[in-house]
């Protein structure tokens, strides 16, 4: 439990001393990213009408008093469904983000500790797991499991743990060679406690950095799945949901609910992406 | 060299291998039986179950029912849809124009017009330059379904230029159909082509030879075209590679938006409809697409640049 305190601890530390000198834009990321979660958290409680009640007889009305967005194919209020949405919409990337970087980690530091055939079988692996597209792999999934935003995010979390796997298991190299490792595995420390303890650690702002810019491209492709109907199913309010169902508004010339939608998804994936590329920057920075 | 070619070569079989494996055996995975995951969870009448477990060799061991499907792959036979009653190649064949045609369109969007945005934006700074960046970094974040919606609701129902859905008829017609998809496909890799070429085109314009070029009276177009684009070469060609094969992936999303009826938006539905021998077939031919594109590149990225040190990225 004291070492999750630290580490924790440390990466407070590491992430708040990263958005040092990154200007007012990182932080404007971190409020839309808090934002975000804020909502994704409280959005049903936020929404101000119930997202799946349906009446006809405002279908595709614009915004009115009480009604910010408007409505709706299905007369359903768009800012309630999109305060909603926010919930699967951010869920599912953190559990890919959570999911990839743990079994990346885990397997980068294990190869890089272990080395010899281990390290290259662990290599080959992760190399042939790249010939996957993370969208094909989620379809494919989709097929043996039935279309859900669980099947969806296991293929994506197994689809990105080499993006995670390889940037680690460098640094994790790198700090292998470092005489404190060696210091300590004189004084008989076990292998999996130096990891765990301090090569772990050591390579963290890395590690938040890779899964931060991971977060953005799992919530594109979780959004492009659900789009395509593969992942979180109708009538659940999901902001890739919405851009599909919004398409039939967009042919008949009214492109609210699909342009809302779109807009969120691409604000936060923005903000994180900015945010990652400047995590990566100060991580590289402080590794030399 | 050779060395590294073949090594390549070799690591591109066992890919396809493993990968193929991996598509074949995730009908087993699959929960229930293979009859009724091929059925789709249909009953079927006991001579058609007859037919099927003759059909896919479901009495034989797994390993030769996967060795037999691999044989038939490479005569071209990928199995028969169940729902369809037709064989999955004929399936293939009938779409695989489609795709073949958007890839092809958004590839030469994504060479021309990025290698072109990115040397305007490398050679001019100012306003030219600010307005390459926030155009790239608002399309490099735009995801594939949102800017067909957008395309659609902008160039097909506002303007009207262009046809919003379907795939149309005749050459000419076809490819006005292509358009909008071409657009939506190319967005991202667009943006990243173009801010590779501008990162590059500055570095080498800062050089000294180019500078020495420019002193010596040398005319500017002459100057970019010899010497600064020629060494800024290397990094473009590569990531434009690596961008067109990642279009493999997105291409099945642009196709549903867009109601094409290509090998991306068949994939999609077959997956819906658990038609289990088509999301097979397909996701063969677009993995092993894939996968050969990504060797080319790589190999392509030692031959143009002697520098290498051969073996450095395949670690």
């Amino acid at each position: 439990m004291s070492t999750v305190v630290a580490a924790s601890g440390r990466l407070f530390r590491s992430s708040r001393h990263s958005l040092r000198g990154t200007g007012w834009l990182g932080y404007a990321c971190v409020g839309v990213i808090a934002l975000a979660v804020f909502v994704a958290i409280f959005g049903p409680m936020l929404a101000p009408y119930d997202p799946n009640a349906v009446d006809l007889s405002n279908a595709f009305v614009g915004p009115t008093g009480g009604h910010l967005l408007g409505f709706d194919p299905a007369g359903r209020d768009l800012l309630s469904r999109l305060l909603v949405g926010a919930r699967t919409s951010m869920l599912g990337p953190f559990a890919v983000m959570v999911f990839s970087v743990l079994l990346g980690t885990a397997l980068a530091v294990s190869a890089a500790w272990i080395g010899g055939w281990y390290d290259a079988a662990v290599s080959a692996c992760l190399d042939v797991l790249f010939a996957f597209p993370g969208i094909l792999l989620a379809v494919l999934a989709a097929a043996v499991f039935g279309p859900s935003l669980f099947a969806a995010s296991i293929a994506l979390s197994v689809a990105y743990t080499p993006y995670i796997a390889r940037v680690v298991r460098g640094a994790a190299l790198r700090e292998r060679a470092q005489q404190y490792i060696a210091a300590l595995e004189v004084q008989g420390f076990s292998g999996f406690l130096i990891c765990l303890r301090h090569l772990v650690p050591n390579v963290v702002a890395l590690i938040v950095a890779q899964g931060t810019i991971l977060f953005g491209f799992a919530m594109v492709d979780l959004a492009a799945i659900s789009f395509l109907g593969l992942g979180v199913q109708p009538p659940q309010p999901d902001w890739g949901v919405m851009v599909s169902e919004g398409e039939t508004g967009v042919l008949q010339g009214y492109p609210a609910e699909a342009l809302a939608a779109g807009a969120a998804i691409m604000l936060v994936v923005i903000a994180v992406n900015l945010l990652g590329e400047r995590l990566v920057e100060s991580a590289q920075r402080s590794q030399r | 060299m050779i060395r590294f070619i073949l090594r390549r070569l070799l690591m591109l079989v066992v890919t396809l291998f493993i990968s193929s494996f991996v598509i074949f055996s995730s009908l087993y995975i699959a929960p229930g039986n293979p009859i009724a995951v091929l059925s789709g969870g249909r009953g079927l009448p006991h001579s058609s179950v007859v037919i099927l477990e003759r059909r896919y060799h479901l009495n034989d061991p797994f390993l030769v029912r996967y060795w037999d499907w691999v044989k038939g792959v490479f005569h071209g036979d990928f199995g028969v849809s169940i729902q369809l009653h037709e064989n999955v190649s004929a399936l293939i064949s009938a779409r695989i124009g489609t795709t073949l045609g958007l890839v092809i369109y958004a590839s030469l969007l994504i060479i021309m017009a990025g290698v072109a945005l990115g040397v305007l934006g490398g050679l001019r700074r100012g306003p030219t330059d600010t307005f390459v960046v926030v155009l790239t970094t608002v399309s490099a974040a735009l995801p594939a379904f949102v800017a067909s919606v957008v395309l659609i609701s902008v160039f097909a129902v506002d303007l009207g230029w262009f046809p919003a859905l379907g795939n149309g008829t005749g050459a000419f017609d076809q490819i006005k159909h292509l358009t909008l998809p071409a657009f939506a496909l190319a967005a991202g890799g667009l943006a990243l082509v173009a801010r590779v070429t501008r990162a590059a085109v500055r570095e080498e314009a800062g050089k000294e030879h180019v500078q020495t070029a420019v002193s010596r009276g040398i005319p500017s177009s002459l100057v970019i075209r010899r010497h600064v684009l020629r060494n800024a070469a290397i990094p473009i060609t590569t990531v434009a590679g690596l961008t067109i094969a990642s279009l493999i992936a997105v291409d099945a999303v642009v196709e549903t938006a867009f109601a094409l009826n290509g090998l991306g938006s068949y994939l999609v539905t077959a997956a819906g409809n658990k038609d289990f021998a088509v999301v097979q077939g397909i996701s063969l031919v677009l993995v092993t697409t894939f996968v050969v594109i990504n060797t080319i590149v790589d190999i392509l990225y030692a031959l143009l640049d002697p520098r290498v040190r051969l073996g450095a990225r395949a670690q």
